[in-house]
């Protein structure tokens, strides 16, 4: 059985249909990548999976059982983590602190063992930092040393896209949801983030799903690919097979003025 | 990286910017009027700064010509930039503004000797007259006014003109000689406790103000003192600092001890009325300490705060008043307080619940509500046969603790109390701001949509939050109600939750010693809602202070006086920035290799 099902999801805003019946699968050890143009509905279909929208209609179903209805703290705590298009860290706090307080849901000492100080308290506390500094070091040397107690403001754009990425393995999830990862990358820096998200997997063992504009990322890591325009899935398959799909381009370079499908279709 | 200042052209700072000068000049005199005519210059008339040459009354008036001055004189210098070689224009740019200041003064003089405005105007009166006349003919006051204004003007002026060395020990010294002025009643109190009279009948006047000489010795002490000690602390800090973390964690406990005895040995040298004000600084400090971890750590503007205070009051009062109308165990304090916590704690949870659902200015007001929902219950004859109603509750015995009472009357020994809870409720603020639930309270300060994301139950959190800060001030409620014996729906007026609103925000939010140092200056400077400070003159003016204070502190210095490093980041986040771009500690990354 899949990882993730979702079964005839369908949400609205006002009279937009925001995404129309989709249907969409992710097994175990998969990666997956989901792209369209602006406005496709891509990042809504995250934040309904997370939890910060509810669907109108449809079920999501994560190892089994349903995710509707839950916050997104709890779907966190079922195993899915995400990260955000517009990088959205703790700012002000640490590097350290922001893979620390990530780890929230996976820990549960409370007021009474920090104000004595038990010895759960601190061994737990020792158990966070570590953990935390080694999702950091997965990253290479530049989130680590000196920068564990620098604030997240001063990281460089890529460095704090890179810091989402870790906040995120940091809550141990088993499905990652990455929403555009190197967006804003150069080149040679996105070509290393593709590198480590196939680490994600082989190393982390973890699923990914992965919202995607740069085709080149998109056709080096994902084993399958889905296509959103207009809220519903237009083409799914390898990337090859979506990238000859004619409704594809379609959506994406727009239909030429007076003509038809079959006209295009010929048209490469 | 390199790019750096020298090779940008070095530009010159601006010229004087006479627009500027003249608008500051506008508005000084507005701000003298307006001064006067609140009646602080009558007022504060009584209360002598040096006797006989400056009372307080006057120094409210004379200080508008002279900071107006310097701060009309003041450039901001942008990176790059060479300051301004600073002339005779300066002095007379800064002149200009202390004239305008005190013609403010005069032409208020001549509308109040020809007009008669005292109906809507209270202070319009003929005292003033005289008081801004120094006592004799109009004319000459006038004249006075212009030279004094001029004066004081040239020198704020000056300050400009004189190196940064000079500027900063003048402004020591008159800071020094106002504040043992001011700290007359605390250090009178402080020095008989240790026998030191003579030290305080020298420099003090008997019926309060430094006498000359003694202004001329405390200037001298502050200009000496520097000079000698000045570099052994700077040294005795370097060592501190380039010590070794275990080391440095031992010198550091050692201090904190012995600020933590002084404090604990501290009331037996001092009066009544000094012991009195400091527990009233004490139990604002616990109310302030309970709020900073709801506003200063949570993020929520938490106005109503003033109820759970007096929930801890009242629960107080009824479980230990024999007088308790409605039910009266009479239970003894210690006892007591245990339910108090529970119960405070219950309520924080009841109230708490609704209200964390919503954000920013929705949640802002509906906790405002709260507040007054819960002062009207104890005001209500619905639950008079319980709390009273406006008679409240009287005959609340003091705290038994074995050796003596803890009473009212016996201010000492409130204060000792007030002391170990505060150091209770420091250590509080303190393990949980370094703990699991400070960093989750943090995260949602910073971005609740994703703190929620990513596993932080958020309103759970804030809910511990919440009844975390519910609980300090149950304690400030249950010492408050033992201290003063009696508890009436008056002490509990809205006011006190925003009174300690300002206290965190001045102080510092998110920062415990800044909290601290808030309650100490506010509270034991100025006043509480009801208990008087140091300046008791002050009282009917404490409102017109705090809320000036409260918007020179936002426009200015938005992390409070004693900044929490993290706020500081959040507030001036694009100066942070730049700052850090400039020492190089951003990275712009693409030269390193891939791991």
């Amino acid at each position: 059985m899949s990882m993730l099902e979702i079964r005839d999801l369908s949400v609205t805003f006002g009279g937009l249909h925001a995404l129309k019946n989709l249907n969409f699968h992710v097994d175990e050890g998969e990666i997956v990548s989901v792209i369209g143009p602006n406005g496709a509905g891509k990042t809504t279909f995250f934040n309904m999976i997370s939890g910060m929208i509810t669907p109108t209609t449809g079920d999501i179903v994560f190892e089994g059982e349903s995710l509707l209805g839950l916050d997104p703290s709890q779907v966190t705590e079922r195993g899915i983590a995400r990260t955000f298009q517009n990088v959205r860290l703790f700012a002000n706090m640490t590097i350290l602190e922001n893979v620390m307080v990530a780890q929230h849901c996976r820990t549960d000492q409370r007021v009474f063992g920090a104000l004595f100080q038990t010895k759960s308290f601190k061994s737990e506390e020792e158990a966070i930092r570590n953990y935390g500094e080694e999702v950091l070091s997965f990253f290479g040397s530049r989130l680590v040393g000196y920068r564990l107690d620098q604030p997240a403001s001063v990281l460089s754009y890529a460095n704090r896209r890179r810091l989402e990425v870790a906040r995120a393995m940091a809550t141990r999830p088993r499905l990652l949801l990455l929403d555009e990862p190197v967006a804003g990358m150069n080149p040679r820096e996105s070509a290393e983030l593709t590198a480590l998200i196939g680490r994600l997997r082989s190393e982390w063992g973890f699923t990914v799903v992965m919202i995607e504009h740069d085709m080149s990322v998109v056709r080096d890591v994902s084993d399958r690919v889905v296509v959103l325009d207009h809220g519903e899935t237009i083409a799914q398959g390898s990337y090859d097979q979506v990238a000859n799909d004619p409704k594809v381009i379609e959506a994406y370079l727009g239909r030429p003025v007076g003509s038809d499908v079959a006209a295009e279709e010929e048209a490469p | 990286m390199t790019a750096t200042s020298d090779n940008l052209s070095m530009l010159e700072a601006p010229g004087i910017n006479w627009r500027r000068q003249i608008r500051f000049a506008l508005v000084g005199g507005l701000s003298s009027a307006f001064i006067a005519l609140a009646g602080m210059p009558v007022g504060l008339d009584g209360r002598n700064i040096i006797r006989p040459i400056l009372s307080m009354g006057y120094l409210a008036l004379l200080w508008v010509p002279f900071v107006f001055a310097s701060l009309a004189g003041s450039v901001v210098i942008l990176e790059g930039m060479t300051e301004r070689e600073r002339d005779a224009k300066d002095l007379a740019a800064g002149a200009l503004v202390g004239l305008g200041s005190s013609s403010g003064l005069i032409l208020l003089m001549i509308l109040i000797q020809n007009f008669n405005l005292r109906d809507p105007l209270v202070n319009w009166s003929p005292q003033l007259l005289n008081l801004l006349s120094f006592d004799r003919s109009i004319g000459l006051g006038m004249l006075l006014w212009l030279i004094l204004g001029t004066t004081l003007g040239l020198l704020g002026g000056a300050m400009h003109v004189v190196p940064g060395k000079v500027r900063s020990r003048i402004l020591a010294v008159a800071l020094a000689v106002f504040a043992v002025s001011v700290l007359e009643t605390f250090l009178t109190d402080l020095l008989e406790g240790f026998g030191l009279e003579v030290l305080t009948d020298f420099v003090y006047y008997k019926r309060g103000g430094l006498e000359v000489l003694g202004a001329v010795v405390v200037a001298a002490l502050t200009l000496m003192i520097p000079l000698m000690v000045g570099s052994k602390i700077k040294d005795i800090k370097t060592r501190v600092v380039e010590m070794p973390n275990e080391e440095r964690r031992r010198v550091n406990l050692l201090l904190l001890t012995v600020c933590a005895a002084l404090m604990l040995v501290l009331p037996f040298f001092l009066g009544k009325i000094t012991n009195e004000l400091l527990a009233n600084v004490g139990l604002f400090v616990l109310l302030a300490l309970g709020l900073n971890i709801v506003v200063g750590l949570a993020g929520i503007l938490d106005l109503g705060y003033v109820a759970f205070f007096a929930v801890g009051g009242y629960t107080t009062a009824v479980l230990t008043s024999p007088n308790s109308p409605g039910f009266s165990p009479e239970l003894p304090w210690p006892v007591a307080l245990i339910v108090v916590v529970v119960l405070t704690g219950i309520v924080g949870l009841f109230i708490g619940a609704p209200v964390i659902r919503m954000r920013g200015d929705y949640l802002a007001i509906v906790t405002l509500g709260f507040g007054e929902i819960i002062r009207l219950l104890f005001l209500s004859d619905w639950l008079s046969g319980w709390f009273g109603g406006a008679q409240g509750i009287t005959n609340i015995p003091g705290v038994d603790v074995g050796i003596g009472t803890v009473k009212g009357t016996d201010p000492r020994s409130v204060f000792l109390l007030v002391l170990v809870f505060c150091a209770i409720a420091i250590y509080v603020s303190w393990r949980l701001e370094h703990s699991r639930l400070g960093r989750a309270w943090m995260a949602i300060r910073e971005d609740e949509d994703v703190a929620e994301a990513m596993g932080v139950n958020t309103t759970n959190t804030k809910l511990m939050a919440f009844v975390v800060g519910a609980v300090l001030a149950s304690f400030s409620g249950a010492i408050f109600s033992a201290k003063v014996g009696s508890i009436f729906p008056t002490s509990f007026l809205m006011l006190v939750s925003i009174i300690i609103l300002v206290v965190v925000i001045v102080g510092g939010m998110g920062n415990i010693v800044g909290v601290i140092v808030g309650a100490l200056v506010l509270i034991g400077v100025l006043g509480g809602p009801k208990q008087p400070g140091l300046l008791q003159e002050f009282s009917q003016f404490k409102l017109l202070i705090y809320g000036a204070l409260l918007v020179w502190m936002m426009l200015k210095r938005p992390e409070g006086l004693v900044p929490n490093v993290r706020r500081t980041r959040e507030l001036h986040q694009e100066e942070f920035l730049q700052d850090a771009w400039l020492k190089g500690e951003i990275d712009t990354d693409d030269h390193e290799d891939s791991p």
